[in-house]
């Protein structure tokens, strides 16, 4: 049968928690210029549900962590020029608390989607890793002046997800429990000052922790010491983020995709749209705005294949089963281990973007049927 | 009964003219955990090379391909029905198909147990 390709051409990057995946049995793959877990011994389908059960713990060391200081020493004022890079409302995060926001074009599409926390005196950022690089010259060309752009890279960052990681947090945190969701600031984490964000990637209660590096592995085997707690690889992190219906970018949001087009309209506070008091005045604003007011043409949804058979990332979407002219793609898609069930997301025709519309996907020459969907798949937990 | 094996790991169980048809339990621990199957239609002909049947993981579809020529008699409908029998018994229970053999000749280039024990050493 065919095997699986992995041949990196120039060497990969490690995070401080390489030694420590190796020594777990992880399967270590190339993922955005960095040597990472694909998964363990358990194997995808039982660390994603033994996520949703209890906790497992990511390492997400690869991604960016930045830190934006104002020059003046006022964190307004690295908000405001922050806002002239994303669409959403930064002056109103108060501190201790973070918000989802995209780095847009000069044609309203996404060049990065990132989470901004207001740390008080200064702004921190986590961006993706393939996008780290471009992310900082962007902060550093749309803000010099305003603000130092500090790429924090002697820091690890690490995800315990799942309804047990509250309890098991709380061991180690004194302060965890009463977090809510979206809360981000420093805490001591056992006896280590740590940024912990009440957060993640799962759609399920948990925290995301950016530690020293150098005490990256000592708080990883602590919280791995926990009975609840499983090491989780990043097969696991895209079943439970699909079915969770949050965005992969670079699959369902990219340059060529405007926040509005990618469902992601919640996400641009009332104040940045036509009418507010700081509307537009980030790049691709105009397009952006006009989307708000008159509709995109094509929307991302959620699509639950009628049969057993995945449909993935790459299928062309057509409106019948024997139409020429396809009317989308699928965008991210593969098996849900909650659901028992393949899910995927895709670009549809707003026309055609209703709940329960039928359309169909070629997988293999085969036009199979599909639903569009509400997304989450599986019902969040966070604890808002 | 014969056991032959492919490079790209397959097994052959060759009694008289029919060969049953699986992936090794090597291929099944690279795959992962098996979601989905797809198995050729009984009567389809295949030629040696041919993709013969899909197998899915969470995360990638694998062709598997027929490693003779012959036609299909019989499908395995329980890993249809539960594709994770793939992990649990990939060399036994979780066969794909039975080939009737077109060309008894095709055997002499596949494997027997040794080699292919060497091959995936």
């Amino acid at each position: 049968m065919a095997e699986p390709v992995a041949t990196p051409a120039s060497p990969l990057k490690r995070t401080p928690l390489y030694a420590l995946h190796v020594s777990l049995g992880g399967k270590m793959v190339p993922f955005a210029g960095y040597e990472m877990p694909v998964q363990y011994a358990p194997g995808v389908l039982k660390e994603h549900l033994h996520t949703r059960a209890a906790a497992g713990l990511f390492d997400v060391s690869h991604m960016g962590q930045v830190a934006v200081v104002p020059k003046s020493g006022t964190v307004a004022d690295a908000a405001a020029a922050l806002e002239r890079l994303v669409p959403q409302d930064i002056i109103g995060i108060p501190p201790g608390r973070q918000r989802y926001a995209q780095f847009t074009n000069a044609e309203g599409g996404i060049l990065d989607d990132l989470m901004v926390a207001n740390f008080g005196e200064h702004l921190v950022l986590v961006v993706n890793a393939a996008c780290k690089d471009a992310d900082i010259q962007l902060l550093r060309d749309g803000l010099s002046g305003v603000c130092d752009v500090q790429p924090l890279a002697d820091r690890a960052l690490l995800a315990l997800q799942g309804p047990k990681a509250a309890s098991v947090l709380a061991k180690f945190c004194a302060d965890a429990e009463a977090m809510r969701f979206m809360d981000a600031g420093p805490r001591n984490v056992d006896g280590l000052t740590c940024y912990v964000s009440r957060s993640g990637y799962t759609g399920e209660d948990g925290y995301e922790v950016s530690v020293p590096a150098d005490k990256a592995e000592q708080l990883a085997e602590a919280l791995l010491s926990d009975k609840d707690v499983l090491p989780i690889g990043l097969g696991a992190r895209d079943s439970l983020r699909l079915e969770a219906g949050l965005c992969l970018y670079g699959h369902d949001i990219d340059t060529a995709t405007t926040p509005v087009e990618a469902a992601l309209e919640w996400s641009v506070q009332k104040v940045r749209r036509s009418g507010g008091a700081r509307a537009g005045g980030f790049p691709g604003a105009g397009k952006i705005l006009a989307q708000f007011d008159s509709g995109a043409a094509r929307r991302r949804v959620g699509l639950k294949p009628e049969g057993r058979a995945p449909v993935r990332e790459g299928a062309t979407l057509f409106a019948t089963a024997d139409s020429a002219e396809p009317i989308g793609k699928v965008t991210s898609g593969g098996f849900g281990p909650t659901l028992n069930a393949p899910v995927a997301m895709g670009y549809v025709p707003t026309a055609l973007s209703a709940l329960d519309t039928v359309l169909f996907a070629d997988v293999r020459g085969q036009r199979l049927p599909l639903r569009v969907a509400a997304t989450p798949f599986v019902p969040n937990t966070y604890k808002r | 009964m014969t056991t032959l094996y492919t490079s790209d790991h397959e097994w052959l169980s060759i009694e008289g003219d029919v060969a049953t048809i699986g992936i090794t339990d090597f291929a099944q621990a690279q795959l992962g955990d098996v979601v989905f199957v797809e198995l050729p239609q009984v009567g389809r002909a295949l030629k040696k090379t041919e993709a013969a049947a899909v197998v899915e993981s969470v995360k990638a579809a694998s062709d598997v391909y027929a490693p003779i020529t012959g036609e299909v008699v019989e499908v395995n409908q329980a890993i249809v029905d539960e594709p994770a029998l793939v992990n649990t018994d990939a060399g036994g229970k979780a066969w794909f198909f039975k080939l009737k053999i077109a060309d008894k000749s095709e055997l002499g280039g596949l494997m027997d147990e040794a080699a292919y024990k060497a091959h995936t050493a």
